[in-house]
């Protein structure tokens, strides 16, 4: 388990300089720069297409500091960490960097899924973090496998998402690997935590992140906090950590086992222009939604106290 | 002298494999497919063994194969990947990025045809369709060969002025499921022969920060900070890299002669009966192996006949060519291999080189062979006659003609062809 930080934990040093190509609010800014801190400069990261390739800079100039970045084909970001790592290991440097894949969840969900697998079975010695911003944001908000229920994109334009987001860590969870993390761009010290936590440990660590997007989901820039906050406080994006099997909600999930602490889901859906077709019957759907994904949180914290 | 206690039988597979242990590769990553599945397995079985010291990443796709070398080889280690047919069109995206990224992957290609329908059998249609990817190009036509080609394909594609991928080809089954006599080098001769990869990217060293592969603009950028090159700069050096990588090959090939004693022609194409020549079968592969029998039997028919089997086919050696056919009256192509709706690749790729000759000899392409269809002599002689008939006609057929089809056994679909 990831241990409590503080803010004066988070060293002050910087990897992700100021003026990158970010839209203003950007959830994944927020993200980068702060696990950026927690995994320090020994550190390959490989991005597939999005918006963090943008992130990145243009041929000649970056906004990333001190770390290595190689920049890979969309489908391909697990196996690129598998090559890096395998290389690592052939000159005896795997104990001293750190390999992570940073990915979207188009690259994750979608398209990169078979090779996330195939690297997580082979127990690839590597960190996989997910930024979800919850569709193709890069190429312009279409729907991806990680879009939710409703959800106007582009390529859902009138009628909304009509299935309910890949639940990716639980896939993941699946996989038997030794650590699973879900956080949010909104709780720097909890990403912070779980990449420090992820570092520490060897095999195939997933960090699934959420990342609100203010053009993609239709919220003022000013609101990127606010709106993962939401998420995490309606119960509809849960904290919680998976380390060998043993489950345990990170601390601002934690009281939202119990259904009264959880905000009303329409504080959440009514605040981002992708809601706004949702009818009533729509936020009932959600309301299940919410609670049985809480029933399965339920059963997976009793076990783990059992054990 | 050699004596026959040193050579060894084997495959065409196990001798890539045995050139992939003497090269010393670090990372390994491939995914079995028919015909190429021996090589992994064998490599495998060399590290598991202690023989090789080597990474092997067991992928779950063709395509995280390559990109796992292209990860790998960027982190500063030389890699090594095989592959066939649909498993290497699955690559076909990385092929581009491996190339584009400068990076001196070796890979083998045990050709063979490509689905629909489903054949697992030899042509060379997987190789010639992924010819414009920038990788370095080289055909086989023995097992010897293929160890020998690969040892030096490394020294090739790690060459400062090259950094280049490269394709070694061999035919499905014909050579890799076929045990020859292989000679293998002490590895102390191969390590003087090739020495440690020195890369140009080196992710790997914690000192250097590196960017690779960063979206790159049409057009140049400069600021103060200095001027990035844009896309068409880097896509023009590599072209200019892979024109130039012919001195290379050519230099890597008299060099391993000279210390091993063997030699493939010039390095670029192998000749055979061809020294008074006044026509030619040009070939690669199993095609060109078979075409030296057609060729023995019409030189004892008077036909002064012989054979250019083309090794080196990216880059493709046009000065090479037009020096070499500067008399020649009749070339006789067969290709395994089609550009649908136009011709045999081998074939509109040698008209093209010789337009601008002096001498623009009389071309004549077939088709044999697709999906393993046997090709034997014969066939091939019966080619080389209708092609001297058409010459001295004059006579350029609109068709493209296939050799060896049995479309009279077909009576149904007789009616269709017509």
């Amino acid at each position: 388990m990831a241990d409590k930080v503080k803010l004066y934990d988070i060293p002050e040093e910087e990897f992700l300089l100021p003026g990158n190509r970010m839209c203003a609010g950007c959830g994944l800014s927020l993200i980068y720069r702060t696990a950026l801190k927690a995994l320090g400069p020994n550190t390959i990261i490989t991005v597939p297409a999005s918006c963090l390739t943008v992130l990145h800079g243009m041929q000649g100039f970056t906004s990333v500091d001190k770390i290595s970045v190689l920049n890979t084909p969309f489908a391909t970001v697990a196996a690129s960490a598998s090559g890096i790592e395998a290389a690592l290991e052939a000159m005896g440097k795997d104990d001293e960097v750190t390999c992570v894949a940073f990915a979207g969840d188009g690259g994750t969900t979608d398209i990169g899924i078979q090779g996330l697998s195939g690297a997580a079975e082979r127990r690839t010695n590597f960190i996989y973090a997910c930024y979800d911003n919850e569709a193709y944001m890069n190429t312009g908000v279409q729907r991806s496998g990680s879009t939710p229920y409703g959800s106007f994109t582009t390529t859902t334009p009138i009628y909304g998402k009509t299935e309910h987001k890949k639940n990716m860590p639980k896939i993941l969870e699946a996989h038997d690997i030794p650590y699973v993390a879900t956080s949010c761009a909104s709780y720097p010290l909890d990403i912070y935590a779980k990449f420090k936590r992820a570092k520490e440990i060897k095999g195939t660590k997933y960090i699934h992140i959420l990342s609100p997007c203010p053009p993609g989901w239709g919220f003022s820039t000013k609101d990127t906090i606010k709106m993962g906050k939401l998420a995490v406080e309606t119960g509809f994006w849960p904290l919680y950590e998976i380390e060998n099997g043993k489950f345990s909600l990170s601390t601002p999930s934690k009281r939202l086992l119990d259904p009264a602490k959880r905000k009303p889901i329409e504080e959440y859906l009514s605040t981002q222009k992708r809601f706004n077709r949702l009818s009533n019957e729509d936020i009932e759907e959600y309301k299940r939604y919410i609670n049985q994904s809480w029933e399965y949180i339920k059963s997976k914290n009793l076990t783990t106290q059992l054990l | 002298m050699t004596s026959v206690e040193e050579y060894q039988v084997m495959t065409g597979n196990h001798a890539a494999a045995n050139a992939c242990k003497g090269a010393r590769v670090q990372v390994v990553a491939a995914y079995p497919i028919t015909p190429q599945s021996p090589v992994v397995e064998k490599i495998s079985f060399f590290i598991e063994n202690g023989e090789l010291n080597a990474r092997m990443v067991r992928v779950e796709s063709e395509q995280s194969a390559l990109t796992a070398c292209v990860a790998a080889s960027a982190t500063g280690v030389r890699v090594y990947t095989a592959t066939s047919s649909h498993g290497l069109l699955l690559m076909y995206e990385i092929l581009c990025w491996a190339a584009g990224n400068r990076l001196p992957i070796v890979m083998n290609i045990a050709m063979r045809s490509v689905g629909a329908p489903w054949s697992v059998w030899t042509d060379h249609q997987d190789a010639f369709t992924v010819r414009d990817t920038g990788w370095i190009q080289m055909f086989c036509e023995d097992n010897q060969e293929i160890y020998d080609t690969n040892l030096q394909a490394y020294r090739i594609a790690e060459d400062p002025s090259v950094y280049v991928p490269t394709f070694v080809n061999y035919d499905g089954y014909i050579l890799s499921h076929t045990s020859m006599l292989v000679k293998l080098e002490p590895q102390k001769k191969i390590d003087e022969f090739l020495p440690p990869l020195k890369h140009h990217l080196n992710l790997g060293d914690m000192n250097v920060v590196m960017g690779v592969c960063p979206v790159t603009t049409p057009d140049i950028v400069k600021r103060e900070e200095g001027t990035a090159p844009g896309y068409y700069e880097f896509r023009y050096s590599l072209q200019r890299s892979i024109e130039n990588s012919i001195k290379k090959v050519k230099e890597v090939h008299d060099l391993f002669a000279e210390k091993f004693g063997r030699s493939y022609g010039n390095g670029i194409y192998k000749t055979y009966r061809a020294e008074d020549a006044e026509m030619y079968i040009f070939a690669v592969g199993s095609v060109a192996s078979e075409s030296r029998l057609a060729i023995d039997k019409l030189r004892e028919k008077g036909v002064k006949i012989g054979l250019i089997s083309l090794k080196l086919f990216r880059p493709f050696p046009t000065k090479y060519l037009r020096e070499l056919f500067k008399d020649a009256k009749l070339i006789v192509v067969f290709d395994r291999d089609i550009g649908y709706g136009y011709e045999g690749i081998l074939c509109y790729e040698l008209k093209s080189a010789l337009y601008q000759s002096k001498n623009r000899p009389f071309i004549k392409g077939y088709i044999v062979g697709l999906g393993g269809r046997d090709v034997n002599a014969e066939d091939l002689i019966d080619g080389v006659y209708r092609a001297i008939d058409l010459e001295k006609k004059n006579e350029y057929s609109e068709q493209t003609e296939f050799i060896g089809l049995k479309l009279d056994e077909l009576d149904f679909l007789q009616e269709v062809v017509k």
